[in-house]
Protein backbone atom coordinates (compact mmCIF):
# COMPACT_ATOMS: atom_id res chain seq x y z
CA UNK A 1 0.00 0.00 0.00
CA UNK A 2 1.05 3.35 -0.80
CA UNK A 3 1.53 6.28 1.37
CA UNK A 4 0.08 3.74 4.14
CA UNK A 5 2.21 6.08 6.83
CA UNK A 6 -0.14 9.34 5.70
CA UNK A 7 -3.28 8.02 6.40
CA UNK A 8 -5.10 9.06 9.52
CA UNK A 9 -6.21 6.33 11.58
CA UNK A 10 -4.13 3.55 9.18
CA UNK A 11 -6.04 0.60 11.31
CA UNK A 12 -9.26 1.74 10.24
CA UNK A 13 -8.30 2.41 6.74
CA UNK A 14 -6.90 -1.70 6.36
CA UNK A 15 -10.58 -2.55 8.24
CA UNK A 16 -12.66 -0.54 5.62
CA UNK A 17 -9.96 -2.26 2.95
CA UNK A 18 -10.94 -5.38 4.12
CA UNK A 19 -14.50 -5.08 4.16
CA UNK A 20 -14.41 -3.83 0.71
CA UNK A 21 -13.18 -7.01 -0.49
CA UNK A 22 -15.46 -9.13 1.91
CA UNK A 23 -18.48 -6.90 0.38
CA UNK A 24 -17.47 -6.86 -2.96
CA UNK A 25 -19.13 -9.61 -5.37
CA UNK A 26 -16.24 -11.42 -7.51
CA UNK A 27 -18.13 -12.03 -10.15
CA UNK A 28 -19.73 -8.43 -10.37
CA UNK A 29 -18.04 -5.33 -11.77
CA UNK A 30 -18.77 -1.74 -10.16
CA UNK A 31 -18.69 1.51 -11.50
CA UNK A 32 -19.00 4.12 -8.75
CA UNK A 33 -18.72 7.24 -9.69
CA UNK A 34 -17.47 10.39 -7.36
CA UNK A 35 -19.12 13.68 -8.14
CA UNK A 36 -16.43 16.45 -6.87
CA UNK A 37 -13.33 17.27 -8.85
CA UNK A 38 -11.68 17.09 -4.99
CA UNK A 39 -12.25 13.31 -4.34
CA UNK A 40 -10.06 12.86 -7.90
CA UNK A 41 -7.44 15.04 -6.35
CA UNK A 42 -7.24 12.68 -3.34
CA UNK A 43 -7.76 9.34 -4.43
CA UNK A 44 -4.64 9.84 -7.58
CA UNK A 45 -3.09 10.82 -4.38
CA UNK A 46 -3.98 8.07 -1.85
CA UNK A 47 -3.05 5.61 -4.46
CA UNK A 48 -7.14 4.41 -3.55
CA UNK A 49 -6.59 2.46 -6.90
CA UNK A 50 -4.47 0.21 -5.43
CA UNK A 51 -6.52 -0.58 -2.29
CA UNK A 52 -9.69 -1.54 -4.19
CA UNK A 53 -10.44 -4.78 -5.80
CA UNK A 54 -9.74 -4.65 -9.49
CA UNK A 55 -13.78 -4.79 -9.85
CA UNK A 56 -14.10 -1.52 -8.19
CA UNK A 57 -13.78 0.81 -11.07
CA UNK A 58 -13.94 4.32 -9.63
CA UNK A 59 -15.53 6.93 -12.58
CA UNK A 60 -14.46 10.66 -12.39
CA UNK A 61 -17.38 13.00 -12.00
CA UNK A 62 -17.83 16.13 -13.39
CA UNK A 63 -17.47 18.17 -10.12
CA UNK A 64 -14.69 20.61 -11.52
CA UNK A 65 -16.08 24.00 -12.65
CA UNK A 66 -12.57 24.72 -14.29
CA UNK A 67 -13.28 21.69 -16.46
CA UNK A 68 -16.79 21.86 -17.35
CA UNK A 69 -16.65 25.91 -18.61
CA UNK A 70 -16.92 25.38 -22.40
CA UNK A 71 -14.03 27.08 -23.72
CA UNK A 72 -16.52 29.46 -25.71
CA UNK A 73 -17.46 30.94 -22.37
CA UNK A 74 -13.78 31.92 -21.61
CA UNK A 75 -13.50 33.68 -25.24
CA UNK A 76 -16.69 35.57 -24.44
CA UNK A 77 -15.14 36.72 -20.76
CA UNK A 78 -11.71 37.80 -22.38
CA UNK A 79 -13.84 39.72 -24.93
CA UNK A 80 -15.26 41.88 -21.98
CA UNK A 81 -12.29 41.99 -20.86
CA UNK A 82 -10.66 43.15 -24.30
CA UNK A 83 -12.64 46.50 -23.66
CA UNK A 84 -11.10 50.10 -22.56
CA UNK A 85 -11.21 50.43 -19.26
CA UNK A 86 -12.23 47.07 -17.87
CA UNK A 87 -10.56 44.84 -15.39
CA UNK A 88 -10.91 41.62 -15.77
CA UNK A 89 -11.00 39.53 -12.14
CA UNK A 90 -10.58 35.93 -11.59
CA UNK A 91 -9.77 33.40 -9.40
CA UNK A 92 -6.55 32.04 -10.18
CA UNK A 93 -7.56 28.26 -11.33
CA UNK A 94 -9.26 30.34 -14.50
CA UNK A 95 -5.78 32.27 -15.30
CA UNK A 96 -4.47 28.96 -17.51
CA UNK A 97 -7.52 27.66 -19.02
CA UNK A 98 -7.14 27.86 -22.65
CA UNK A 99 -9.60 30.22 -24.56
CA UNK A 100 -9.45 30.26 -28.72
CA UNK A 101 -7.25 32.89 -28.61
CA UNK A 102 -5.14 31.65 -25.22
CA UNK A 103 -5.53 31.82 -21.75
CA UNK A 104 -6.20 34.69 -19.10
CA UNK A 105 -2.76 34.69 -18.33
CA UNK A 106 -1.50 35.20 -21.88
CA UNK A 107 -4.00 37.86 -22.67
CA UNK A 108 -2.34 39.60 -19.49
CA UNK A 109 0.76 39.67 -21.01
CA UNK A 110 0.23 40.97 -24.20
CA UNK A 111 -2.06 43.94 -22.15
CA UNK A 112 -5.13 43.30 -20.99
CA UNK A 113 -5.59 44.10 -17.15
CA UNK A 114 -6.18 40.73 -15.68
CA UNK A 115 -6.16 40.64 -11.93
CA UNK A 116 -6.21 37.19 -9.77
CA UNK A 117 -8.22 37.41 -6.68
CA UNK A 118 -9.13 35.48 -4.11
CA UNK A 119 -12.48 35.88 -3.34
CA UNK A 120 -15.67 37.60 -5.12
CA UNK A 121 -15.21 40.41 -2.43
CA UNK A 122 -11.85 41.33 -3.72
CA UNK A 123 -13.02 41.59 -6.72
CA UNK A 124 -16.06 44.74 -5.05
CA UNK A 125 -12.78 45.91 -3.53
CA UNK A 126 -10.83 46.52 -6.47
CA UNK A 127 -14.41 48.14 -8.13
CA UNK A 128 -14.05 50.16 -5.07
CA UNK A 129 -10.07 51.10 -5.96
CA UNK A 130 -11.05 52.33 -8.86
CA UNK A 131 -13.80 53.90 -9.24
CA UNK A 132 -12.97 55.06 -12.95
CA UNK A 133 -12.65 51.66 -13.98
CA UNK A 134 -14.85 48.87 -14.65
CA UNK A 135 -14.23 45.59 -12.86
CA UNK A 136 -15.74 42.83 -14.01
CA UNK A 137 -15.74 39.84 -12.08
CA UNK A 138 -15.38 36.59 -14.26
CA UNK A 139 -17.27 33.98 -11.62
CA UNK A 140 -16.71 29.98 -11.51
CA UNK A 141 -17.92 27.12 -9.29
CA UNK A 142 -20.81 24.85 -8.32
CA UNK A 143 -22.94 25.58 -5.35
CA UNK A 144 -19.74 25.70 -2.94
CA UNK A 145 -18.93 29.13 -4.50
CA UNK A 146 -22.23 30.48 -5.82
CA UNK A 147 -23.23 31.87 -2.35
CA UNK A 148 -20.46 33.81 -1.61
CA UNK A 149 -20.76 35.24 -5.31
CA UNK A 150 -24.53 36.20 -4.09
CA UNK A 151 -23.59 37.70 -1.19
CA UNK A 152 -20.86 40.34 -3.19
CA UNK A 153 -23.63 40.93 -5.45
CA UNK A 154 -26.30 41.80 -2.74
CA UNK A 155 -22.89 43.96 -1.24
CA UNK A 156 -22.79 46.20 -4.22
CA UNK A 157 -26.61 46.71 -4.77
CA UNK A 158 -26.48 47.87 -1.08
CA UNK A 159 -23.48 49.99 -1.58
CA UNK A 160 -24.39 50.88 -5.02
CA UNK A 161 -21.24 50.35 -6.06
CA UNK A 162 -21.96 50.77 -10.25
CA UNK A 163 -18.89 49.91 -12.01
CA UNK A 164 -18.48 46.49 -11.23
CA UNK A 165 -20.22 43.37 -12.81
CA UNK A 166 -20.07 39.31 -12.86
CA UNK A 167 -20.25 37.10 -15.69
CA UNK A 168 -21.52 34.15 -14.09
CA UNK A 169 -21.08 30.60 -14.96
CA UNK A 170 -22.27 29.27 -12.07
CA UNK A 171 -23.09 25.54 -12.38
CA UNK A 172 -25.23 23.00 -10.52
CA UNK A 173 -24.68 19.72 -9.71
CA UNK A 174 -28.18 17.95 -9.44
CA UNK A 175 -28.39 18.46 -13.34
CA UNK A 176 -24.96 17.56 -14.26
CA UNK A 177 -25.82 14.14 -12.50
CA UNK A 178 -28.90 13.72 -13.93
CA UNK A 179 -27.40 14.01 -17.64
CA UNK A 180 -24.78 11.52 -16.61
CA UNK A 181 -27.53 8.93 -15.61
CA UNK A 182 -29.70 9.87 -18.53
CA UNK A 183 -26.49 9.14 -20.86
CA UNK A 184 -26.76 5.93 -22.45
CA UNK A 185 -23.27 5.08 -22.71
CA UNK A 186 -22.54 5.82 -18.87
CA UNK A 187 -23.54 3.17 -17.28
CA UNK A 188 -23.18 4.04 -13.06
CA UNK A 189 -23.86 1.35 -10.15
CA UNK A 190 -23.63 4.43 -7.24
CA UNK A 191 -22.23 7.89 -6.56
CA UNK A 192 -19.68 9.23 -3.93
CA UNK A 193 -21.22 12.12 -3.42
CA UNK A 194 -19.72 15.61 -3.03
CA UNK A 195 -18.64 17.43 0.26
CA UNK A 196 -18.16 20.80 -0.25
CA UNK A 197 -21.53 21.42 -2.54
CA UNK A 198 -23.37 19.69 -0.10
CA UNK A 199 -22.08 21.71 2.96
CA UNK A 200 -24.46 24.28 1.26
CA UNK A 201 -27.26 22.11 -0.58
CA UNK A 202 -27.93 19.42 2.18
CA UNK A 203 -28.24 15.91 1.10
CA UNK A 204 -31.84 16.37 0.55
CA UNK A 205 -31.54 17.08 -3.17
CA UNK A 206 -29.98 13.92 -3.73
CA UNK A 207 -32.86 11.54 -2.90
CA UNK A 208 -34.14 11.10 -6.56
CA UNK A 209 -30.96 9.49 -7.28
CA UNK A 210 -31.93 6.68 -4.83
CA UNK A 211 -35.77 6.89 -4.99
CA UNK A 212 -36.42 7.27 -8.68
CA UNK A 213 -33.17 5.75 -10.55
CA UNK A 214 -32.45 3.60 -7.56
CA UNK A 215 -28.97 4.38 -7.21
CA UNK A 216 -27.10 4.27 -3.80
CA UNK A 217 -25.45 7.61 -2.80
CA UNK A 218 -23.25 8.56 -0.08
CA UNK A 219 -21.88 12.30 0.67
CA UNK A 220 -18.12 11.59 1.37
CA UNK A 221 -15.25 13.19 3.52
CA UNK A 222 -12.40 13.86 1.89
CA UNK A 223 -9.73 11.70 3.56
CA UNK A 224 -8.67 8.11 2.55
CA UNK A 225 -10.74 6.79 5.29
CA UNK A 226 -13.60 8.53 4.54
CA UNK A 227 -13.94 7.48 1.02
CA UNK A 228 -13.40 3.56 1.92
CA UNK A 229 -15.98 3.80 4.25
CA UNK A 230 -18.43 5.77 1.84
CA UNK A 231 -17.75 2.95 -0.40
CA UNK A 232 -18.75 0.51 2.26
CA UNK A 233 -21.71 1.75 2.93
CA UNK A 234 -22.55 1.94 -0.99
CA UNK A 235 -21.30 -1.40 -1.19
CA UNK A 236 -23.67 -2.55 1.58
CA UNK A 237 -26.24 -1.01 -0.31
CA UNK A 238 -25.82 -2.52 -3.31
CA UNK A 239 -26.00 -5.95 -1.74
CA UNK A 240 -28.79 -5.47 -0.13
CA UNK A 241 -30.62 -3.78 -2.99
CA UNK A 242 -31.29 -1.07 -1.61
CA UNK A 243 -31.01 2.82 -2.25
CA UNK A 244 -30.60 5.73 -0.20
CA UNK A 245 -28.89 8.84 0.26
CA UNK A 246 -26.43 8.79 2.98
CA UNK A 247 -24.06 11.22 4.99
CA UNK A 248 -20.46 9.89 6.02
CA UNK A 249 -19.33 13.37 6.29
CA UNK A 250 -21.72 14.13 9.03
CA UNK A 251 -18.64 15.88 10.85
CA UNK A 252 -18.84 18.70 8.34
CA UNK A 253 -22.20 18.52 6.23
CA UNK A 254 -25.38 19.09 7.56
CA UNK A 255 -28.63 17.01 6.32
CA UNK A 256 -30.49 20.25 5.49
CA UNK A 257 -27.71 22.49 4.18
CA UNK A 258 -26.92 26.11 4.64
CA UNK A 259 -29.89 28.10 4.40
CA UNK A 260 -28.55 31.46 4.40
CA UNK A 261 -26.50 30.31 1.35
CA UNK A 262 -29.45 28.78 -0.20
CA UNK A 263 -31.52 32.19 0.50
CA UNK A 264 -28.47 34.29 -0.73
CA UNK A 265 -28.20 32.21 -4.34
CA UNK A 266 -32.00 32.33 -4.78
CA UNK A 267 -31.97 36.45 -4.28
CA UNK A 268 -29.85 36.78 -6.12
CA UNK A 269 -29.67 33.76 -8.99
CA UNK A 270 -32.24 31.97 -11.08
CA UNK A 271 -31.63 29.07 -12.98
CA UNK A 272 -31.01 29.37 -16.85
CA UNK A 273 -33.31 27.55 -19.23
CA UNK A 274 -30.09 25.25 -20.21
CA UNK A 275 -26.25 26.19 -20.88
CA UNK A 276 -23.55 24.32 -22.29
CA UNK A 277 -21.05 21.75 -20.31
CA UNK A 278 -17.74 20.50 -21.84
CA UNK A 279 -18.20 16.81 -22.32
CA UNK A 280 -21.66 16.49 -21.46
CA UNK A 281 -23.43 19.27 -23.94
CA UNK A 282 -26.38 21.39 -23.33
CA UNK A 283 -28.09 20.53 -19.89
CA UNK A 284 -31.41 22.39 -19.31
CA UNK A 285 -31.93 24.29 -15.86
CA UNK A 286 -28.27 23.32 -15.17
CA UNK A 287 -26.86 26.75 -14.24
CA UNK A 288 -27.37 29.83 -12.70
CA UNK A 289 -27.74 33.92 -14.21
CA UNK A 290 -28.46 37.14 -12.26
CA UNK A 291 -31.83 38.10 -11.23
CA UNK A 292 -33.64 41.16 -12.73
CA UNK A 293 -33.03 42.83 -9.65
CA UNK A 294 -29.56 42.46 -10.18
CA UNK A 295 -29.79 43.01 -13.71
CA UNK A 296 -27.27 46.42 -13.31
CA UNK A 297 -24.33 44.03 -12.41
CA UNK A 298 -24.94 41.51 -14.68
CA UNK A 299 -21.91 41.28 -17.41
CA UNK A 300 -23.96 39.98 -19.44
CA UNK A 301 -26.73 42.46 -19.67
CA UNK A 302 -24.16 45.44 -19.13
CA UNK A 303 -22.23 44.39 -22.41
CA UNK A 304 -22.79 42.47 -25.39
CA UNK A 305 -21.59 39.29 -24.93
CA UNK A 306 -20.28 37.62 -28.67
CA UNK A 307 -22.30 34.44 -27.63
CA UNK A 308 -18.71 32.70 -28.68
CA UNK A 309 -19.17 28.68 -29.52
CA UNK A 310 -15.91 27.26 -29.83
CA UNK A 311 -15.42 23.35 -30.13
CA UNK A 312 -12.08 21.95 -28.32
CA UNK A 313 -9.19 21.36 -30.11
CA UNK A 314 -10.08 17.97 -32.30
CA UNK A 315 -7.73 16.53 -31.16
CA UNK A 316 -8.02 16.81 -27.63
CA UNK A 317 -11.37 14.21 -26.45
CA UNK A 318 -11.86 16.03 -23.08
CA UNK A 319 -15.22 15.49 -23.73
CA UNK A 320 -15.03 11.28 -23.43
CA UNK A 321 -12.29 11.83 -20.31
CA UNK A 322 -15.29 13.84 -18.50
CA UNK A 323 -18.33 11.36 -19.38
CA UNK A 324 -15.44 8.65 -18.09
CA UNK A 325 -16.30 6.78 -21.19
CA UNK A 326 -12.11 7.09 -21.93
CA UNK A 327 -9.55 6.99 -19.12
CA UNK A 328 -7.39 10.33 -19.16
CA UNK A 329 -4.05 8.67 -20.58
CA UNK A 330 -6.14 6.46 -23.30
CA UNK A 331 -6.42 10.31 -25.00
CA UNK A 332 -4.35 10.91 -27.70
CA UNK A 333 -2.53 14.31 -26.80
CA UNK A 334 -2.47 12.82 -23.05
CA UNK A 335 0.93 13.73 -21.67
CA UNK A 336 2.68 14.53 -25.00
CA UNK A 337 0.74 17.49 -26.53
CA UNK A 338 -0.88 18.25 -23.35
CA UNK A 339 0.66 18.62 -20.03
CA UNK A 340 0.17 20.46 -16.73
CA UNK A 341 2.91 22.94 -18.12
CA UNK A 342 1.55 23.38 -21.74
CA UNK A 343 -2.50 22.42 -21.26
CA UNK A 344 -4.60 21.86 -24.10
CA UNK A 345 -7.72 20.92 -22.43
CA UNK A 346 -9.24 22.28 -19.31
CA UNK A 347 -9.14 18.85 -17.14
CA UNK A 348 -5.23 19.13 -17.53
CA UNK A 349 -5.08 22.64 -15.55
CA UNK A 350 -7.05 22.47 -12.27
CA UNK A 351 -5.85 20.16 -9.58
CA UNK A 352 -9.30 18.96 -9.11
CA UNK A 353 -9.14 17.92 -13.05
CA UNK A 354 -8.40 13.95 -13.43
CA UNK A 355 -6.25 15.01 -16.53
CA UNK A 356 -3.88 16.73 -13.85
CA UNK A 357 -4.45 14.37 -11.36
CA UNK A 358 -3.62 10.86 -13.31
CA UNK A 359 -0.79 12.88 -14.79
CA UNK A 360 0.86 14.11 -11.25
CA UNK A 361 0.19 10.96 -9.67
CA UNK A 362 -0.34 7.85 -12.01
CA UNK A 363 2.36 9.15 -14.79
CA UNK A 364 5.26 10.26 -13.00
CA UNK A 365 4.90 6.69 -11.27
CA UNK A 366 4.90 4.76 -14.01
CA UNK A 367 7.29 6.93 -16.13
CA UNK A 368 9.61 6.31 -12.96
CA UNK A 369 8.88 2.39 -12.99
CA UNK A 370 9.99 2.05 -16.31
CA UNK A 371 13.32 3.91 -15.66
CA UNK A 372 13.68 1.82 -13.07
CA UNK A 373 13.29 -0.93 -14.51
CA UNK A 374 16.39 -2.29 -16.18
CA UNK A 375 17.16 -3.43 -19.35
CA UNK A 376 15.04 -6.58 -20.98
CA UNK A 377 13.35 -6.67 -18.09
CA UNK B 1 -10.78 25.68 -7.05
CA UNK B 2 -12.79 24.08 -3.76
CA UNK B 3 -10.11 24.85 -1.25
CA UNK B 4 -11.68 24.62 1.72
CA UNK B 5 -8.91 26.13 4.59
CA UNK B 6 -9.50 25.86 7.97
CA UNK B 7 -9.48 29.20 10.22
CA UNK B 8 -10.02 30.53 13.78
CA UNK B 9 -11.88 33.74 14.26
CA UNK B 10 -9.94 36.35 16.23
CA UNK B 11 -12.38 39.04 16.30
CA UNK B 12 -15.61 40.25 15.28
CA UNK B 13 -15.47 43.34 13.37
CA UNK B 14 -18.59 45.53 12.76
CA UNK B 15 -21.64 45.56 14.32
CA UNK B 16 -23.73 43.13 12.32
CA UNK B 17 -21.15 40.96 12.84
CA UNK B 18 -20.85 39.58 9.41
CA UNK B 19 -16.85 40.21 9.37
CA UNK B 20 -14.64 38.91 11.06
CA UNK B 21 -10.93 39.01 11.63
CA UNK B 22 -9.68 35.16 11.27
CA UNK B 23 -6.52 33.34 11.59
CA UNK B 24 -5.75 31.24 8.71
CA UNK B 25 -2.77 29.79 8.26
CA UNK B 26 -0.66 31.78 10.01
CA UNK B 27 -1.91 34.83 8.53
CA UNK B 28 -4.80 37.49 9.74
CA UNK B 29 -7.36 38.40 7.55
CA UNK B 30 -10.93 39.43 6.69
CA UNK B 31 -13.35 36.40 6.73
CA UNK B 32 -17.00 37.13 5.26
CA UNK B 33 -19.19 35.21 8.10
CA UNK B 34 -22.74 36.21 5.94
CA UNK B 35 -23.14 32.52 5.12
CA UNK B 36 -22.93 31.61 8.93
CA UNK B 37 -25.25 34.36 9.98
CA UNK B 38 -28.38 31.41 11.06
CA UNK B 39 -25.95 30.51 13.86
CA UNK B 40 -23.00 33.24 13.61
CA UNK B 41 -19.44 31.80 15.28
CA UNK B 42 -17.66 33.87 17.65
CA UNK B 43 -13.43 34.66 19.10
CA UNK B 44 -11.88 31.44 19.05
CA UNK B 45 -14.53 29.13 17.40
CA UNK B 46 -12.72 26.90 14.12
CA UNK B 47 -14.61 27.90 10.67
CA UNK B 48 -13.49 26.24 7.34
CA UNK B 49 -13.30 29.42 4.72
CA UNK B 50 -13.70 28.81 0.95
CA UNK B 51 -12.69 32.19 -1.52
CA UNK B 52 -13.12 34.21 1.36
CA UNK B 53 -16.15 33.38 3.11
CA UNK B 54 -16.61 30.98 6.51
CA UNK B 55 -18.78 28.13 5.10
CA UNK B 56 -19.33 25.84 8.03
CA UNK B 57 -18.14 26.00 11.90
CA UNK B 58 -16.39 22.79 12.22
CA UNK B 59 -14.41 21.32 15.81
CA UNK B 60 -10.37 22.27 16.37
CA UNK B 61 -9.78 18.61 15.50
CA UNK B 62 -11.37 18.63 12.11
CA UNK B 63 -9.35 21.95 11.48
CA UNK B 64 -6.18 20.07 12.33
CA UNK B 65 -7.17 16.96 10.09
CA UNK B 66 -8.22 19.73 7.66
CA UNK B 67 -4.59 21.33 7.45
CA UNK B 68 -2.72 18.67 7.10
CA UNK B 69 -5.01 16.94 3.94
CA UNK B 70 -3.86 20.39 2.37
CA UNK B 71 -0.72 19.44 2.69
CA UNK B 72 -0.76 16.07 1.84
CA UNK B 73 -2.79 16.90 -1.23
CA UNK B 74 0.26 19.35 -2.37
CA UNK B 75 -2.24 22.55 -1.57
CA UNK B 76 -0.96 23.78 1.29
CA UNK B 77 0.96 26.45 -0.30
CA UNK B 78 -1.79 27.45 -2.67
CA UNK B 79 -4.26 27.85 0.50
CA UNK B 80 -1.27 30.14 2.06
CA UNK B 81 -1.10 31.89 -1.08
CA UNK B 82 -5.02 32.03 -0.87
CA UNK B 83 -5.41 33.40 2.59
CA UNK B 84 -2.82 35.79 2.50
CA UNK B 85 -4.69 37.02 -0.82
CA UNK B 86 -7.65 38.06 0.55
CA UNK B 87 -7.93 41.34 1.08
CA UNK B 88 -5.82 42.33 -1.63
CA UNK B 89 -3.30 42.65 0.86
CA UNK B 90 -0.51 40.64 -0.53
Amino acid sequence: MRFVDEYREPELVTRAAEEIRRLADPGRHYRLMEVCGGHTHAIYRFGLKDILPENIELIHGPGCPVCVLPMGRIDDGLAIGERENVIFAAFGDMMRVPGARGSPLERKASGMDVRIVYSPTDALKLARMHPDRHVMFFAIGFETTAPSTALTLKRARDEGITNFSVFCNHVTIIPAIRAILDSPDMRIDAFIGPGHVSTVIGCRPYEWIARVEGRPIVVSGFEPVDMLQSIVMLLRQLRSGTATVENQYTRVVPWEGNRAALAAMAEVFELRPFFEWRGLGFISQSALRIRDAYAAWDAERVFAIPGVRVTDPKAAQCGEVLKGVLKPHQCKLFGRECTPERPVGALMVSSEGSCAAYYNYEHRKTAAARVAQPVGA
Amino acid sequence: MCLAIPGQIVELLDDARLVAVVEVVGVRRRVDLGLLEDDPPGPGDWVLIHVGFAMSRISEAEAAEQMRMLAILGEADAAYEEARGYGLEA
